[in-house]
């Protein structure tokens, strides 16, 4: 799969720009703040239908302007389809696949798969569970549907169960009839969910311990310690047990919305105990695996976004990177960097198309 | 838009505020009313002003009545063992249209929504139960056919309301979902397709 060229309008500091691709390696060369990652966001737009940093649609729209277009060809399976994402303030979002409108956003997810590598990822080892489970909810709902729908049932009822329990504890009468439906879903859900995020992690450990390998070049293991109230046998009775301080509390204190997914090195917590070097080859690795797994149970190559990633990382990783790209092990790439000459010398080794594009205050211009 | 007359503007508003109906269609419709006689117009105020004044809804199963009691609630041909429960009155009048129903209805008026703050205190399902409870030694419940829309919302009020139906012994069965007449499987998502698929129907004679 590829992107073959894409269109902005007033996206981001974008005015209206046009750039075709090459189906292996593009680099965007720019000083800082020219527009480099925007251009890897509205990538990450066409193909998960928002972007990779700001989740709020309408500021991604160029300033005092109301409503920005991204529109990509893509080539997927030799097809070739034209996606069109358009946000408008005060209307709703709309994607269009070959000029038909999907009616839910989750019905085009997953269906071109990308990964990138941003210089932020290490919030997803330092901050709380909530990115954690972000991040592997995208990757299972990219190669599961059902999935992404058990997740949207669970997340709506919750909401419901919380309102009833905030009015149970400002009315102090407890309707247990009416509780009921809730907590059977929730339960149920949170069974079903559990079991998905469990195989799914089995299969994901094997890859991201032999990619931590790799790029380590290191002998410590590392592991992901997935921790849910699923795993419990007697979950339901907790669940229900909790009950009295769920109203006092005023929202749900158990179910998978509680799941964590900690990420270990030799035995200990990676966030406390692993240096920064050993921190960002994990995210490096868990990227990789990620990358591996779609490509594997999609049968496509995900398209690649590697934001600033020579700044992150060492002369040793840049090597290993850059073998695997030299193996064709990737797909299309898209780059960025502040630094022109170096990235241009570091791909200079590379038998590989290469396009450079030159970027300045939102212009784009091909090397 | 401006208007010649301030008497238009007033009624070009008014209309306006119909559902699906602009400004530009507003003005065309108070235009037509100009050039038909006096008299139209005043029946056409007369009417809406009867409807809104004296519009009743059936104390039984409350649907929009003429009387406190609606005609299919009081008609002897129907079939009073059986209520099919809906969540609104356009509900009643399209389940009349297929004609294949002649049982009772009982509307309830929405779904239950805690984050809306619709509790079943805001519906008619104490009025359900009650109108259950008391009915006639020849009128008996024996069926209630629940009919509301296929979201979160609606099969969580429709098991909220089998429990309580569950304690008084009465059959409760739901209407069938699936894939629609005429539609293709291909087309069909997932979710309703996996659905008609574990609630398939038996060609075998039983
Ligand atoms: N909605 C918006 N309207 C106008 N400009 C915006 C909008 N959102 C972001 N920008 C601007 O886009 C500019 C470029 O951002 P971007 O993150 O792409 O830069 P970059 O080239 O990746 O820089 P760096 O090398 O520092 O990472 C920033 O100056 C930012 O203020
Ligand atoms: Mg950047
Ligand atoms: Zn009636």
């Amino acid at each position: 799969m590829h992107l073959k060229n894409i269109n902005l309008h007033q996206f981001k500091n974008y005015h209206l720009v046009r750039a075709e691709f090459s189906n292996e390696i593009n680099c965007f060369l720019g000083t800082n703040g020219s527009g480099k990652t925007n251009l890897l966001d509205a990538i990450h737009y066409l193909c998960f239908t928002r972007s990779a940093f700001n989740t709020v649609d309408v500021q991604n729209i160029l300033h005092e302007k109301s409503f920005f277009t991204i529109k990509g060809d893509f080539e997927l399976e030799e097809k070739n389809i034209e996606i069109k994402c358009i946000v408008e303030s005060g209307k709703k979002k709309q994607m269009l696949h070959t000029g038909k409108a999907y009616d839910k956003m989750s019905e085009h997810i997953g269906l071109l798969p990308v990964v990138m590598i941003a210089p932020d990822d290490t919030q997803l080892i330092k901050d709380g569970s909530e990115g954690r489970r972000n991040f592997f909810d995208s990757i299972i709902s990219q190669l599961d549907k059902p999935y992404l729908h058990l997740l949207v049932r669970y997340q709506h009822f919750l909401k419901q169960r919380n309102a009833l329990l905030k009015q149970f504890s400002e009315s102090g009468q407890i309707d247990q009839s009416l509780l009921e439906p809730y907590n059977i879903e929730i339960i149920n859900l949170t069974k079903s969910i559990y079991i998905k995020r469990e195989t799914f992690i089995q299969d994901f450990l094997k890859g991201l311990q032999k990619h931590y390998g790799v790029i380590s070049g290191e002998k410590e293991t590392v592991e992901v310690v997935y921790q849910s109230d699923g795993k419990d046998l007697d979950f339901e009775t907790k669940f229900k047990a909790s009950l009295s301080r769920d109203i006092i509390l005023k929202r749900t204190n158990k179910g998978i919305h509680k799941d964590d997914f900690v990420f270990t090195i030799g035995g200990y917590p990676l966030k406390k105990f692993g240096s920064q070097g050993q921190q960002k080859s994990f995210l490096i690795a868990l990227k990789l695996s990620q990358f591996q797994i779609l490509k594997e149970r999609k049968g496509i190559l995900p398209i690649l976004l590697l934001d600033d990633i020579f700044d992150k990382l060492d002369d040793l990783r840049i090597a290993k990177m850059i073998e695997l790209v030299a193996n064709h092990e990737f797909g299309q790439l898209f780059i960025t960097d502040a630094r022109p000459e170096r990235s241009k010398q570091i791909l200079s080794t590379i038998n590989a198309d290469k396009r450079y594009f030159n970027i300045k205050d939102g212009m784009l211009s091909p090397d | 838009m401006n208007f010649p007359s301030k008497l238009i503007e007033d009624a070009v508003n008014e209309i306006s505020r119909l559902p699906g109906i602009g400004k530009k269609t507003a003005l065309r419709l108070t235009l037509h009313l100009l050039k038909q006689p006096e008299s139209s117009s005043q029946s056409l105020s007369h009417a809406i002003v009867k409807l809104r004044t004296e519009v009743r809804y059936c104390i039984i199963c409350h649907n929009i009545s003429d009387q406190e009691i609606c005609s299919i609630c009081s008609s002897h041909r129907r079939d009073k063992s059986l209520i099919c429960i809906v969540e609104d009155i356009p509900d009643v009048l399209a389940i009349e249209n297929t004609a294949q129903y002649n049982g009772l209805y009982h509307v309830l008026g929405g779904v239950i929504s805690p984050i809306q703050g619709i509790g079943p205190d805001e519906l008619k399902i104490d009025s359900l139960l009650h109108r259950i409870d008391t009915a006639a030694a020849d009128d008996k419940v024996q069926e209630v056919i629940l009919a509301l829309s296929a979201t979160m919302e609606g099969d969580t009020t429709s098991f909220f309301i089998t429990r309580k139906l569950n304690e008084r012994g009465i059959k409760v069965s739901t209407i069938s979902r699936g894939i629609p007449i005429g539609g293709e499987l291909e087309f069909t998502d997932e979710v309703t397709l996996g659905r008609s698929i574990l609630t398939r129907i038996s060609y075998n004679a039983e």
